[in-house]
């Protein structure tokens, strides 16, 4: 049995933090994700890591990027408009290839919007958010469990790939207090020889940058940054399944949405409809592949998706069905959570 | 073999020879040569972070032999404050411009300076954007012609030309600052003495050190070198007085 | 066996530390719980409530809008979730102090007067939330009188530990001044 505790999924991310080797957090409070802050500033005297709390957003942001370029392992947390000011420094870290994790406990908007939870994110995750071509590898975790083992993973992935990893949580899921398995602290640390610690003689001097002034420098830097996240989108999709292998209703929801999605197809089930939840726990790169798969079986009807927002995986859910099986889209916005019962009538006036 | 020269200079080790950027007559190529000078006199190669800023320097990693980061606009301050706490046995310096320094990035300025991070910012002011073409700058004199201020710079509409050193020194974390120029060798030399008191200051962990080097732009200016460096003393100086700002408690 | 829950109030009545301590019991037990407060501007004076979800298997949705167990511990709580109790659901509600009770019928209605209770006969009006802990886990016995009491010592900080004796009593008061469902 590991380290079993009670706590709230934003404090559950904060020590899986510290426990994945944390060097350097910085940060600006913001409901609903200052437990985060507050938690590590409880922790920060016990561990070996760097607290700052940043002027703004946008100096956390490039706080972590001049601590990413240092060598460390480095995150930041926020909520909805703060991650929108985080984004140039998005743009800057995934052009500079910096390891670093960033949180998004996603609150409803737009603007100064509600602080009670919300998906209307999604676009800004998996999109990109900020300025040029680039890729967050984005984890959306949809439990306490998940706020710590996506932590943990995200920091791994950061490092392997040398790429900024996103956790898009939400307002519930960071509030929420379950039960939470801890995982065990990383001991590892990870040689990171092109940071900038100091020239050394036996290697050239480390410039850490997104400035390519030549057209033709930047295009090659383009096509590097594209093959990375072919190679991301071949290794690292993940998701799970619900009561898949007979559906013929396909649910497809993600963070708090899809716990609610899966009491759907509880519900439908008990009325004689045959459904199923696929669930991406990677946002980007998305399950694409099984999307695709599931279209071109013959007893799937249609695709449900329910999130929190007007509708925005649902395009990527029609890419990727691409034109084979209707995709319906449902939800609320404004911070409200969907009831199961709201989603099922949806799906079922769909199926007449 | 015998030339009958005794040499009594070389290009500094870790500035590297390639050819500069700069317009003639600049001083980022004066300050440049300075740091690197220091640099190797107090044999920092290893142990040195530099950031450098969006503007004119904005290439500085080409010229100097040392690790860098190449920070976004006016965000240099926050790279150095996590660069430094993360590395704190490293000399950490920002290599700024006014635009980057005190408008875009005067939040990132002053709460890292008021923090009392423990890193450098040299801070060139030439009063002027120069990379993006002559535009106002936080630091342009009253009355001064730039390309977005064609009729003079109206102290009503754009207020007064902000004075970063006299604000810096202000803060509790503060352990140095101080107003340089490079406009003459005996400036030039002062300028190098006060960096590397912002150095040896950094490395015993005082607080922030701020060295402004009051700079110039003859190509934005619209004049030649030599009047630019007559006029860095007839109108920039009377504005922004050299001298030291702050001191270490004794 | 899934009980959706939720706790409301004035903020510095308890609520939230009361259904965390029932959370955390559960857990204890090996059962899946939630807990989810309510969050915002009003820290103190406000309105302040949690969900509590406990459950055999993985909750799905850690926020609902109907309840099978609601704890309203004053009026404007009262106001705003007697319609949200399922049919055949518990209502417990603070009598002292809420002067228009609920008007349902088809719902099991608790009047419980905690704070007479605790301020005069315990003599502290904070261990009120208890009282109507120990009120709830005799109707619906969703954890253990003992898992109470471990939860307490277990969450409280070790500097309060001398009012464990006091929550204890508490807990049995709430217990026995109401019937089994």
């Amino acid at each position: 049995m590991g380290d079993i505790k009670f706590m709230k999924g934003n404090e559950a991310l904060a020590e899986a933090a510290i426990r994945a080797g944390m060097q350097g957090y910085f940060g600006y409070p913001i409901t609903p994700q200052s437990e985060v802050v507050e938690y590590l500033a409880l922790q920060e005297p016990k561990h070996d890591f760097v607290l700052v709390q940043a002027e703004s957003e946008v100096a956390s942001i490039n706080m972590v990027y001049g601590a990413a370029g240092a060598g460390a392992r480095t995150m930041t947390t926020t909520s909805s408009p703060g991650f929108s000011l985080m984004q140039e420094g998005m743009s800057y870290i995934a052009c500079a290839e910096l390891p670093c994790v960033v949180v998004n406990v996603v609150r409803g908007g737009p603007g100064l919007g509600t602080i009670q939870p919300g998906q209307g994110d999604y676009f800004q995750a998996v999109k990109g958010g900020g300025h040029g071509d680039y890729r967050l590898i984005v984890l959306a975790p949809n439990s306490v469990q998940e706020m710590a083992d996506h932590t943990m993973l995200a920091f791994d992935l950061a490092d392997q790939y040398r790429n900024p990893v996103l956790i898009l949580s939400d307002g519930a899921i960071g509030q929420i207090m379950e039960k939470v398995e801890l995982p065990d602290p990383v001991t590892t640390k990870i040689e990171k020889p092109w940071a900038s610690t100091g020239k050394t003689p036996d290697r050239p001097r480390n410039v850490i940058t997104s400035l390519y002034i030549k057209p033709e420098d930047m295009e090659q830097k383009n096509i590097e940054l594209q093959a990375k996240y072919r190679k991301i989108e071949a290794s690292e999709v993940r998701f799970e399944e619900y009561l898949l292998d007979d559906a013929e209703v396909v649910i497809m929801a993600y963070g708090v949405t899809s716990r609610i999605c899966k009491k759907v197809v509880d519900l439908g089930r008990e009325k004689g409809v045959k459904m199923g939840l696929l669930r991406p726990i990677t946002l980007w790169p998305f399950p694409v592949e099984r999307v695709a798969q599931l279209a071109a079986q013959e007893r799937v009807r249609m695709f449900v998706t329910a999130e929190m927002n007007a509708g925005q995986m649902v395009e990527d859910v029609r890419l990727a069905a691409n034109g084979r099986k209707p995709v319906y889209s449902t939800g609320r916005m404004g911070g409200i959570l969907p009831t199961p019962e709201e989603i099922l009538d949806f799906s079922l006036q769909h199926m007449k | 073999m015998k030339t009958g020269y005794e040499k009594i200079y070389e290009r500094p080790d870790t500035l590297l020879s390639t050819r500069m950027h700069y317009c003639p007559g600049c001083m980022h190529a004066i300050v440049h040569k300075l740091i690197a000078e220091l640099i190797d006199e107090m044999k920092l190669q290893e142990k040195t972070v530099g950031v450098c800023p969006v503007g004119c320097s904005v290439f500085a990693y080409d010229y100097i032999d040392i690790d860098w980061q190449e920070a976004a606009h006016g965000r240099a301050a926050a790279l150095a404050t996590a660069i430094k706490r993360m590395l704190p046995d490293r000399l950490v310096f920002s290599y700024q411009g006014d635009g980057d320094l005190a408008a875009i990035g005067t939040a990132e300025t002053i709460h890292a300076c008021n923090r009392g991070e423990q890193f450098t910012f040299i801070f060139i002011n030439n009063a002027i954007y120069g990379m993006t073409g002559g535009q106002m700058a936080p630091t342009t004199l009253e009355g001064m012609k730039t390309t977005t201020s064609p009729y003079g710079r109206l102290a009503k509409t754009a207020g007064m030309p902000l004075k970063m050193c006299e604000l810096v020194s202000q803060f509790d974390g503060v352990a140095f600052a101080q107003r340089v120029s490079c406009n003459n060798p005996a400036n030039v030399r002062r300028t190098k003495k006060a960096i590397q008191r912002a150095f040896e200051i950094q490395q015993q962990g005082l607080g922030t050190t701020f060295v402004e080097v009051v700079s110039n732009c003859p190509s934005n200016w619209k004049c030649t070198p030599e009047v630019s460096l007559q006029k860095v003393k007839e109108e920039m100086l009377p504005y922004f007085p050299l001298g030291v700002y702050k001191e270490p408690r004794s | 066996m899934l009980k959706e829950m939720i706790f409301s109030g004035f903020g510095g009545q308890g609520v939230l530390s009361m259904g965390k301590l029932l959370a955390y019991a559960a857990m204890k037990e090996g059962k899946e719980v939630s807990w989810m407060p309510s969050y915002g501007p009003e820290m103190r004076g406000g309105t302040a409530n949690c969900m509590v979800n406990i459950s055999d298997r993985q909750i799905s949705s850690p926020i609902v809008t109907e309840y099978d167990v609601v704890v309203v511990l004053n009026q404007p709580s009262l106001d705003k979730f007697e319609s949200r109790v399922k049919k055949g659901g518990t209502l417990i509600w603070e009598s002292t102090t809420i002067k228009n009770g609920p008007t349902r019928d088809d719902i099991h209605v608790v009047p419980l007067p905690a704070i007479d209770k605790a301020t005069n006969e315990l003599k502290n009006v904070k261990v009120m939330n208890m009282l109507v802990l120990g009120a709830l886990v005799k109707l619906e016995p969703v954890v253990n009188r003992e898992s109470l009491i471990t939860a307490l010592k277990d969450t409280l900080p070790k500097r309060y530990h001398n009012l464990i004796p006091l929550n204890e009593e508490a807990i049995e008061m709430g217990m026995s001044l109401v019937k089994d469902n």
